[in-house]
């Protein structure tokens, strides 16, 4: 894993190469001070907590990161320097790792900057800085599941457009898949794989650290998340270098 | 020393590579020819480790592909077709990540880059992103990063194609002063490139193995190996040139209003040709011997296997 900080370096300063990466923390802190201050109703609730920030996160992801995962592997294959990556001594591991990670770094980044969130609750009243931590924590390990699915999908595909619709649509389905409207629909199914499908969604799990509860299942849910969709991208990797 | 045993790759429709077996040492340049499709960049894919092969396998300096891919992959300096490189980065920070990746650190790193950018001359355009440059430049950047770590092993895959003489003409320069002790293969279809600069050519069709000789030696296979070419002020007898001991056959082009006398394999016919010039008291304006076309082997070659 020598190797893995250079490629990490590289990709991470790829998105400032252009001013795309600014033009994307704009729009994420512009939206979510929409959605917190308006559709949430920090004034409103009375409360000195983020739950209205937090609670539009899975949404606000579902369009935003998978646009900073779509580059990820899409752009190398079409300009064909993937050639170039894997013919140097570098392993896919640290290739598909270095990369995630960067991006992982990226969202970190825009997500620290919603900071004047924090100030402003602290100013308003007394909130449980506790459990924020905790909540921008779980927050960045939503991002980063989004980011290992959308990078699965960027290796998939060739055109970053598609990348990132696939990407869209893999996530919105780990979204809806606690859904009542969804388990309804599995009736039929067996209690087991009902209980499987729901525990797979995203929602349940983020909500739970969002107000501050690390639970070890959840903590084990997202990783694995992670872990297992870096894996498959590996894989995808693998197979559609040459394409 | 490259050794390629048995090398095939399969895709869904077709056989890329088919059984490819050979020997390349160090001092070597080889020419790698074929027509487009004949399996040239797979191959060079599969030496690379890009592409696993679907059987047999080959190693770089003893190191085995498929088993010590980053072992092989840290001899090799890889030019891939067409130069890709990441558009977006500046020629200097492109360099420097390709030295980082290498293992290069600090003052190491910006003495290796320093060389690679004066062995190319990328000297202007080292600040500049690499999208803005022209293909010559982008070529060149390419070579710098195949060259960076001094590699004991180049594969460079159409080195030359788009560029123009200029550039080609130093490129092919930049390779015979890299070549001493090296081991270099270079994709090509270009022709006059392999009398240039390879000591060794490989023809491929079809991804079979057709041919594999010196330059030298393929030429001598073409029908115009030590054929003599004149070019008269008046007509000239051709009976008389048919006639001459170890000539096959004369031919006549129109265009250049000349005659080239065709030898038999093995004969060298310029003494008679001469003798009779002078016997005849023939007012020639050109004289030639020719060494062989290599375009006509590579076609009889390439097209003989496609029948």
């Amino acid at each position: 894993m020598t190797q893995l900080p250079v490629i990490f370096r590289r990709e991470l300063a790829s998105y400032f190469a252009t001013p795309l990466a600014y033009v994307f923390i704009l729009i994420f802190l512009v939206l979510s001070g929409v959605f917190t201050f308006y559709l949430g109703g920090l004034y409103e609730s009375n409360q000195a907590d983020l739950a209205p920030f937090f609670n539009f996160h899975p949404w606000l992801y579902l369009f935003l990161v998978p646009a900073i995962a779509m580059r990820l592997w899409a752009e190398e294959r079409k300009s064909g320097s993937i050639e170039l990556l894997m013919t140097l001594p570098v392993t896919r591991a640290e290739a598909v790792l270095g990369k995630f990670l960067a991006a992982w770094a990226f969202a970190g980044l825009a997500l620290l900057l919603t900071f004047p969130m924090v100030l402003t609750v602290n100013y308003l009243g007394e909130p449980d800085n506790g459990a924020i931590a905790t909540g921008y924590f779980g927050s960045w390990l939503l991002a980063g599941s989004y980011l290992a699915i959308g990078s699965c999908m960027s290796a998939l595909a060739k055109n970053q457009v598609i990348a990132f619709i696939l990407a869209v649509s893999m996530c919105f389905l780990f979204i809806v898949s606690g859904f009542p409207m969804v388990l309804d629909a599995l009736s039929w199914a067996p209690q087991w794989l009902l209980d499987a499908v729901a525990s797979l969604s995203f929602l349940t799990r983020f909500d739970a650290i969002s107000k501050g509860v690390i639970d070890l299942r959840d903590l084990l849910y997202f990783v694995s998340l992670i872990a297992a969709w870096l894996a498959a991208t590996a894989v995808v990797v693998d197979l559609k270098k040459a394409d | 020393m490259i050794e390629i045993r048995n090398l095939t790759k399969r895709f869904a429709q077709h056989t890329a590579v088919d059984n490819l077996s050979f020997r390349v040492q160090a001092g070597e340049v080889l020419g790698f020819l074929g027509p487009n499709g004949a399996g040239k960049s797979t191959t060079m894919k599969m030496l690379t480790g890009f592409l696993a092969p679907t059987s047999g396998t080959a190693s770089i300096l003893g190191f085995d592909i498929q088993t010590q891919t980053l072992e092989a992959q840290r001899q090799i300096g890889y030019l891939p077709e067409g130069a890709p490189c990441y558009a977006d980065m500046t020629v200097r920070g492109f360099l420097e990540f390709i030295a980082e990746i290498r293992g290069f650190r600090r003052a190491e790193k910006k003495q290796r880059v320093e060389r690679a950018v004066e062995q190319l001359e990328l000297g202007k355009v080292l600040g500049q992103s690499i999208e803005t440059l022209s293909k010559g430049f982008k070529r060149r950047v390419g070579l710098a990063q195949a060259i960076l770590h001094d590699p004991q092993v180049l594969i460079l895959d159409e080195p030359t194609d788009g560029l123009d003489p200029n550039q080609k003409h130093q490129v092919r320069g930049l390779i015979q002063s890299l070549a001493r002790d090296k081991i270099v293969i270079v994709s090509t279809h270009i022709l006059e490139e392999v009398s240039a600069v390879c000591t060794r050519a490989v023809v491929i069709a079809q991804g079979r193995l057709l041919a594999d000789g010196t330059p030298l030696e393929l030429e001598s296979r073409s029908r115009y190996h030590q054929a003599v070419t004149l070019v008269g002020s008046e007509a000239l007898d051709q009976e008389a040139l048919r006639a001459l001991p170890g000539v096959a056959g004369v031919e006549v082009n129109e265009r250049e209003h000349s005659l080239t006398v065709l030898a038999e394999p093995g004969q060298v016919i310029f003494p008679q040709v001469n003798g009779l010039i002078a016997e005849r008291g023939w007012q020639v304006k050109e004289l030639n011997v020719e060494r062989g076309r290599l375009d006509e082997v590579f076609r009889s070659l390439t097209r003989g296997e496609m029948v």
